[in-house]
């Protein structure tokens, strides 16, 4: 497992399948999909998480349509505490 | 099951490290898949945010693939006649000093139709941005010989290849203008990986701050790829892109300015 956790977000309709960036990726995270859009291109899909977060594949992308996002670096502080738990509960931050 | 738990920070954030940029109009670009036209219209809006001259840059627009550059990039922009960027930029530039001024050119439109243009302004330091798209082919009009196509290079109106004794050889504009002393800054980079995108960046961003120096004509020439009339995939005229045309032009500052000049 890579020791920083990425995230890239593909806009799939700018997508136009040029497949430069599944050439730029050092961790072959990106692959080309089966599907077509609606323009007619097979466009790049994540196909597993070892995305590192190191922005070749948007800085490589002629149409702007990757966005990436990289686990938070830094010391981990205690923002928050619960206690008097009684059941199990989940929590979401921003969607995730 | 604990009764008590601790949320850090960090725990599950991801930080935005990268996002397109602003300036950069949300429209789809009229560019065939993998243009190196597209790369740069992003890295330049990217520099524009970056530097936040968003309402201090006037871009000339030119005539060729790009003619359309105004339509993705949300600045203000000029239309000049073929070749004609530099005159147009020169007479923007005159005017309104204060703001940051260049033009975005092919190479149909700045080393054919306009090398008069280009060279004169070159000579009599004209202090704005020229970034030079130099893919060797012409684009729009369906892939005739441009005077920078490598020897060799196959296109519609070489269909045996460039022969340089009959055609002349690659014209090497950035090379024939940096002993003007009115130019202040050339550089010749690329756009086919991301090491050459961030260098390409660094030059563009340099490029516009020595524009505040008001001290001569900065150059910088992106050498990139044309799949369409090349024939080749995206990744595949890139790979020919590094074999065919960086022996003609190499990457790399031509002309940096002298650190007593950079005050």
């Amino acid at each position: 497992m890579p020791k920083v956790k990425g995230e890239i977000k593909i806009a799939i309709e700018t997508c136009k399948g040029c497949e430069l960036c599944v050439h730029e990726c050092p961790q072959e995270t990106l692959a080309m999909s089966e599907e077509l859009n609606q323009r007619g291109y097979h466009f790049a899909v994540v196909q597993d998480e070892s995305c590192t977060g190191c922005t070749n594949c948007a800085l490589i992308c002629p149409d702007g349509a990757i966005t990436v996002y990289r686990e938070h670096r830094g010391k981990k502080t205690p923002v928050a505490k619960i206690s008097d738990v009684k059941e199990n509960i989940t929590f979401t931050i921003d969607g995730r | 099951m604990t009764d008590e738990c601790t949320i850090t920070e960090g725990m599950s954030a991801m930080d935005l490290v990268y996002d397109r940029p602003e300036s950069l109009l949300d429209v789809r670009m009229h560019y065939c898949p993998g243009c190196g036209h597209s790369t740069v219209h992003k890295l330049l809006m990217e520099v524009v945010d970056e530097m936040e001259i968003n309402s201090e840059i006037i871009g000339v627009a030119p005539v060729g693939c790009s003619v359309l550059a105004y339509e993705y990039m949300n600045i203000d922009m000029h239309q000049a006649a073929h070749g004609r960027a530099t005159a147009l930029a020169t007479g923007i530039k005159r005017v309104l000093p204060d703001k940051y001024v260049f033009t975005y050119q092919g190479d149909g439109d700045l080393a054919a139709i306009g090398t008069a243009e280009t060279i004169h302004s070159a000579n009599r330091g004209e202090n704005f941005l020229i970034i030079f798209i130099n893919n060797g082919i012409y684009g729009m009009t369906g892939g005739q010989m441009a005077p920078t196509t490598p020897e060799g290079g196959k296109t519609a109106t070489s269909p045996y290849g460039r022969d340089i004794g009959d055609m002349g050889a690659p014209i090497d504009i950035a090379a024939m203008i940096a002993p003007l002393p009115g130019t202040f800054y050339i550089t010749r980079q690329t756009v086919h990986n991301a090491k050459g995108v961030r260098k390409t960046k660094k030059a563009l961003t340099n490029a516009l701050k020595y524009q505040q120096l008001n001290k001569g004509l900065c150059f910088v020439e992106i050498v990139t790829n044309c799949p369409s009339n090349w024939k080749l995939t995206p990744y595949e005229a890139n790979q020919w892109m590094v074999d065919n045309m960086f022996d003609n032009y190499p990457l790399g500052d031509i002309k940096v300015p002298a650190k007593e000049d950079l005050s």
